[in-house]
């Protein structure tokens, strides 16, 4: 028992080690990112614009339940009017940021950690160490920089969207019934600069999870296809799990 | 230190397994001589090679042969530093590789993967070029004549702008083969060349790989259970199977083994040579 608790434990560090090793390494790549623009801009266009479509579904139904149930529960004390500030708020300070990035994690940090580990398993890492080239330069690098710019641009979006859906719905729902100026003039009157500072901090934060974590599952893969499914889930869950414990300390450190 | 971690800083520097031996200027090549030790190595307490001892002569072509799962692969990674030995010594020319990892080394070394390792995101032209560009070896002007010229070597003249997940199995080996040779590598390794490959394409590839050797001068060494590949193509060959090497000789030798392990291997009745 305690042997197994402790290999586990022993194991958890490691892990951890590993990932802020790789997360060093990455970073001091950053002085190559001028020779690397291309697949920068490659990572770019695969995160922020192949994810622009999914991600307004998603922050225009966010913000529509959003001002639907509290709006609805709001009515009952004849307060709804500040419909707006509730989720502008929440929108700019968690659910912009928190589900764009599951999303994200969901959608590409899982094809990082697929196509890396594919990279490993069919020997092209292999390859690209014996010509003198560090895989963490030419992959993990162009990932990261792509993913922390990317995320904040994605969040900006979402939070937009999913107050352009809160304010459709409040103004449109006759339990609710808040006007469209109401709602933004509430909105604005409860958000400030600082706010959105806050939640692009943790959209940056919660991009580099995703990219290191994606591509550290996948420098790890072994065992051919089934070793690259079962990284695409980890990477999956590990970034989900790593996203919730940085929010909570991000918002505490915030607060 | 983690199998991860020396992975990725492959062996106490950041920038991948083989720096050592590709920091010397785009020279001509010229074939080196390979010395390997008393090679140990082990996976999860399976030891997997047993006291390897070989010479491998300058400009020789030699070929590694024996039953799938000896440890062939695992020797060649040894000689590009993507595995380290538990114990033993590798001496190229002289030099020992695995104590002089930080010095720069005077000799390239290049490898065709088994599974010919090609980036499918470049095209045929890009992965050829890739050590060029990545490290920034010559103008870029220079770089596409050194794409033409290796892929003519290999026969794929003017299929430079192909994608690599358009082409044939066959053409992918031989892209492999143009990358490796944009190395202008003195060593050459050939991991399982004809695997997965028909008799008619592997018998293309072979005819590349011999002409190859006619006109550059390189120290080739094939790793390989395709048995009548490896005795066309090389000067002398060792045989290997669980216990080590069991006998190095040329091809004729081999032919003429009254080893049993070695006859048993090389007289099988649909892969092996015909037997008497």
């Amino acid at each position: 028992m305690f042997e197994f608790v402790g290999r586990k434990l022993l194991r958890l560090f490691q892990g951890t080690g590993e990932i802020v090793v790789l997360l060093l390494q990455t970073i001091f790549y950053f002085k190559e990112i001028p020779r690397n623009l291309p697949a920068i801009f490659r990572q770019l266009s695969e995160i922020g614009i192949g994810t622009l479509p999914i991600t307004a579904l998603m922050a225009l139904f966010v913000g529509m339940v959003l001002a639907l149930q509290t709006g609805s529960q709001l009515a009952l004390y004849g307060t709804q009017d500040v419909i707006g500030a509730i989720v502008g708020l929440s929108m700019v300070k968690e659910l912009g940021p928190v589900m764009t990035s599951l999303l994200v994690a969901g959608r590409v940090g899982s094809a990082m950690a697929a196509e890396v580990g594919a990279m490993e398993v069919y020997e092209e890492i292999d390859a690209l160490k014996t010509f003198q080239i560090s895989p963490v330069r030419y992959l993990a690098m162009p990932r990261l920089v792509g993913c922390l710019l990317a995320m904040p641009a994605l969040v900006v979006f979402a939070i937009v969207i999913g107050v352009i859906g809160g304010a459709f719905v409040s103004s449109v729902n006759p339990l609710i019934n808040v006007p469209v100026n109401v709602y933004y003039d509430n909105m604005i009157q409860a958000l400030n600069y600082m706010e959105i500072l806050k939640g692009l901090i943790k959209a940056t934060v919660f991009g580099g999870i995703i990219a290191v974590v994606g591509c550290y599952i996948g420098f790890q893969t072994t065992g051919g296809a089934r070793g690259i499914g079962q990284s695409t889930t980890r990477a999956v869950v590990l970034s989900f799990l790593l996203i919730f414990v940085a929010n909570y300390f991000l918002t505490r450190l915030m607060l | 230190m983690s199998a991860f971690l020396q992975k990725l800083l492959g062996r106490g520097n950041n920038k991948g397994a083989d720096t050592s031996t590709l920091g010397v200027q785009y020279a001509k090549p010229k074939g080196v001589e390979v010395r390997i030790t008393d090679l140990n190595k082990s996976f999860n307490g399976h030891h997997v090679l047993k006291n390897i001892n070989l010479v491998v002569k300058p400009n020789e072509t030699f070929a590694i042969i024996g039953p799938s799962g000896t440890g062939k692969s695992v020797l060649l990674k040894h000689l590009v530093k993507l595995i380290e030995p538990d114990s033993g010594s590798i001496h190229i020319n002289g030099v020992d590789i695995l104590k002089n990892v930080d010095k720069k080394a005077s000799y390239r070394c290049s490898m065709v993967f088994q599974t010919s390792a090609l980036f499918n995101s470049l095209s045929v032209g890009e992965n050829v070029g890739l050590w060029l560009r990545e490290n920034r070896i010559c103008p870029e002007t220079r770089i596409r004549a050194i794409i033409q010229e290796k892929l003519r070597l290999v026969g794929l003249a003017g299929k430079e702008n192909l994608r690599t997940s358009e082409i044939s199995g066959g053409m992918k080996k031989r892209v492999a083969i143009a990358r490796s040779l944009a190395v202008n590598p003195d060593l050459i390794l050939y991991d399982e060349p004809t695997a997965e490959l028909d008799p008619v394409t592997s018998d293309e590839l072979a005819r590349v790989m011999k002409s190859l050797r006619q006109e550059l001068d390189f120290t080739t060494i094939i790793v390989s259970h395709d048995l009548n590949f490896a005795l066309y193509l090389s000067d002398r060959v060792a045989m290997i199977n669980q216990d080590g090497i069991v006998e190095v000789g040329t091809p004729e030798e081999i032919k003429k083994s009254e080893n049993p392990v070695v006859r048993n291997f090389i007289y099988t009745t649909t892969k092996g040579l015909k037997g008497e």
